[in-house]
């Protein structure tokens, strides 16, 4: 957890609002618009360059207009799409700073976020209880549940899968999350059999959060888009508060950096470890109700393929940095998106979006050969 | 110490406990267990009364009973179960048992494969009535061949699985390459359309069907913006976005509606106001669920019409309804009428072995042999290849968010 090594140890005792304070909070944020914008401005030049080169196509369209005309709408989804990332990273990145192993079942402990969210919102529905709620009250509502339960999985499965093996050689551990997460996929698809005879639930719709703001023809940012980026920004203000500025975030960070010594300072290392499994799978469950929400239809599978992007987003950040796992999610959603929408516009249907993936890892695989620690990362490197 | 062996007992309870809920009384994560018994059970008791008792004749459904597309299988299973109770006395008059075996694909050829390897394995194994997936049928009916064991399908449309024109596979549907085609037609001929957008899912029934329809498209002149494939479930924007900036008057979607569903609801929330057409595979109440309001408007061609385009099925439908408590769709007929086919052919075998139990290829002939099978789907001959000699093709619409939707038009076609 490196952002956070220069925080103030002082500043608890200060007051909230000292500069130094107010800085641990917004610098990451600051860096976050920054790379942001960035990715957006570089990529966006590359297809408008490429486009401007190759502008006809053979069957004569003119692929600079094509492309122009789809680009905001281009940028939104890749935002949306990169925060959803980044707030599964955040879970990776945070287990690996604190115990230098990396958490597979976190993908799942995402979806259960997911399932939870679909099951209050169809309960409600149900019960035709929907319609009566504040929207505002409601996108809380099943966040908290979201939050609440997948925390505490998260915490259960560090209890029981991972503190026995904590000494034990690291890759011990590594097979036990790999375990946890078939189990847990296979236990919410029986639960769901069980209870519904259904396990693909489709999260039901919700017409204040289906409306939508457009601009023209060529832009329009659905609610659940924006409710999607600023949860994710709320989240991340909130971790970093938490990690910089008190009291459960120093022994978060003291246990990071040296358990033993730590633990010699009077810190209970089991309780900042749970602590940390809490938080990361509370930001998971969050994640997960956001892209049930943003994506509508989820099942006890959905997990696995968002948890390794957003487990490769937390590498291309640097794992073990915080930040570094949101910028990672940002430019892996932005590379995945922008490779999806225009890839067959370049190559007229011969290479389609099914493709986007192996355009996005291999710039990352690139990313990674010049700068191997990530973009912001220190952690990495013997131990990974 | 304790502590520790405390919470190995607890998990060890958590454990037990988990292992008698998943076998009691889980409904989709044990069908096949559960259904047989009630199947095998009435068999029985006339068995030991009968004078003579010859053996075992086991006939089953193969169709995705788990899994995203099991709303499908789970019809193909329950016609099949209803066909088997009605009407295997006269088998088990000639002095067999008759038993019925659900197996489940989970829609996945590699899964389909190895059940197909287990059914072959047991010798009492005589009739197949399956699979769903066409990806799934043409690997495992590899397999039923070697056996020749008789597959007769109720969903198959991909034309590979009677092209290959082997003696033991045969279907009672309609073939992709007259669907994708009856699809471009209606999509150019009737609703006017200039241009079309085609996407699939990369499986061998989804872009079959929809190279058909590219290729008939292309013919009567309409332009083709698109043709992509992907194997997404959930995030179609950047597939959308291209389509949005093509604004193509139709697009095709070569598919199941798992991912129909989801790419339809997902096109009308970014405001793409284009025409949506599918194939059979879209033919689910599932869509509606998925898709919600969105659908309304959608086409959808199909070789298994609703049980309403069928004036014989009324009764069929009631009779289904009111045993499994759940709307008989489509495939549940055709599911029924395979394996009524399966049965007679047995009957017949039998018959003509004399009264001994007929081998697997006397079996397969018996079925091609089967003439003017009048099911509730229709009257059924077979050509040299296993194909219908005539076989129905509809396209509906969804005019409300309703399962389904109204037929636009029928059309009865002889096979290619």
């Amino acid at each position: 957890m490196q952002t956070e090594t220069v925080a103030p140890t002082r500043a608890v005792s200060r007051g909230i609002f000292s500069s130094q304070m107010l800085r641990t909070l917004f610098a990451p944020l600051g860096q976050l618009a920054i790379w942001t914008v960035g990715t957006a401005v570089v990529l966006s030049l590359v297809v408008l360059l490429l486009a401007l080169i190759f502008r006809t196509s053979s069957s004569g369209v003119d692929r600079f207009t094509l492309v122009l005309s789809i680009l905001p709408q281009v940028i939104v989804d890749s935002m949306v799409l990169g925060f959803v990332y980044a707030m599964i990273a955040l879970g990776y990145t945070m287990v690996y700073g604190v115990l230098e192993f990396i958490n597979f079942a976190h993908s799942e402990i995402f979806m259960i976020g997911a399932v939870v969210g679909a099951e209050v919102l169809i309960s409600l529905s149900e019960a035709k209880a929907l319609e009566n709620f504040n929207p505002l009250l409601l996108i809380l509502l099943i966040i908290a549940a979201g939050m609440a339960v997948s925390g505490l999985v998260a915490v259960v499965v560090e209890r029981v899968a991972y503190r026995p093996l904590r000494n034990a050689p690291r890759l011990v551990p590594l097979i036990s999350a790999i375990g946890v997460s078939f189990f847990l996929q296979d236990l919410v698809r029986m639960l769901e059999s069980i209870w519904r005879n259904a396990f693909y639930r489709t999260y039901p719709d919700v017409p204040s959060f289906s409306q939508r703001i457009s601009f023209g023809d060529t832009l329009d940012v659905s609610y659940k888009s924006i409710i999607v980026v600023v949860a994710a920004i709320v989240m991340l203000l909130a971790l970093n508060y938490l990690v910089g500025a008190t009291k459960i975030g120093k022994s978060i960070r003291a246990v990071a950096q040296n358990r033993a010594t730590a633990s010699l300072m009077g810190i209970d290392v089991d309780r900042a470890i749970a602590l940390t499994f809490l938080v990361g799978g509370a930001l998971g469950g969050a994640a997960g109700v956001l892209y049930g929400l943003r994506f509508s239809t989820i099942n006890p599978y959905t997990g696995f393929i968002p948890g390794i992007k957003a487990f490769t987003a937390a590498v291309l950040g640097g794992i073990g940095n915080i930040t570094g796992a949101m910028l990672g999610g940002i430019v892996l959603g932005f590379l995945e998106t922008f490779g999806a929408s225009y890839l067959s516009i370049f190559t007229e249907g011969a290479f389609g979006a099914e493709y986007k993936d192996i355009l996005a890892f291999g710039i990352l695989i690139i990313v990674l050969i010049f700068r191997p620690k990530g973009l912001l990362g220190e952690v990495v490197g013997e131990r990974a | 110490m304790k502590g520790k062996r405390r919470i190995a007992l607890l998990a060890l309870a958590l454990l037990l406990g988990l292992l008698v809920a998943a076998c009691g009384p889980a409904p989709a994560a044990a069908p096949p267990a559960a259904a047989t018994p009630k199947a095998a059970e009435p068999t029985k008791a006339p068995a030991a009364a009968a004078p003579s008792q010859k053996g075992t004749i086991k006939v089953v459904s193969v169709s995705p009973l788990s899994g995203a597309q099991s709303a499908l299988g789970e019809q193909i299973k329950l016609g099949a179960q209803l066909a088997v109770e009605k009407f295997k006395k006269p088998i088990e008059d000639l002095g067999y048992t008759v038993v019925f075996e659900p197996q489940d694909d989970q829609a996945s050829p590699d899964v389909g494969v190895a059940v197909a390897k287990k059914l072959v394995a047991d010798a009492d194994v005589v009739f197949v009535d399956g699979h769903l997936n066409s990806g799934v049928a043409i690997p495992s009916s590899e397999v039923y061949k070697d056996a020749d064991l008789a597959m007769v399908s109720p969903a198959n449309t991909n034309p590979k699985i009677t092209d290959r024109n082997y003696a033991n596979v045969s279907r009672i549907v309609g073939r992709d390459d007259v669907q994708g085609p009856a699809g471009a037609q209606f999509a150019i001929n009737e609703l006017k359309a200039k241009t079309v957008y085609i996407i699939h899912d990369k499986t061998a029934y989804g872009q079959g069907v929809a190279e058909f329809f590219r290729k008939e498209a292309e013919k009567l002149g309409a332009k083709v913006l698109g043709f992509e494939g992907t194997e997404e479930k959930a995030n179609f924007d950047p597939i959308i976005n291209p389509i949005k900036a093509a604004n193509p008057d139709v697009v095709y979607f070569g598919g199941i509606y798992d991912q129909g569903g989801v790419l339809l609801k997902q096109m009308r929330d970014k405001q793409v106001k284009s025409i949506f057409i599918g194939p059979d595979g879209l033919d689910s109440s599932e869509i509606v669920k998925i898709a919600g309001p969105a659908v309304v408007g959608a086409y959808y061609t199909t070789v298994a019409g609703p049980p309403s385009a069928y004036p014989d099925a009324a009764d069929f439908a009631k009779e289904f309804k009111s045993k499994y408590s759940k709307d008989v769709e489509s495939f549940g007929m055709y599911g029924y009428d395979v394996m009524r086919i399966g049965l007679v052919a047995i009957e017949s075998a039998i018959k003509a072995n004399g009264g001994n139990k007929p081998t697997r290829k006397q079996v397969s002939s018996a079925v091609r042999a089967v003439k003017d099978f009048k099911g509730i789907t229709g009257t059924i001959n077979f050509n040299s290849k296993g194909d219908p000699t005539v076989a129905k093709y509809f396209v509906l619409k969804f005019d409300k968010a309703e399962y389904p939707g109204s037929v636009v038009k029928t059309l009865d076609v002889a096979a290619p």
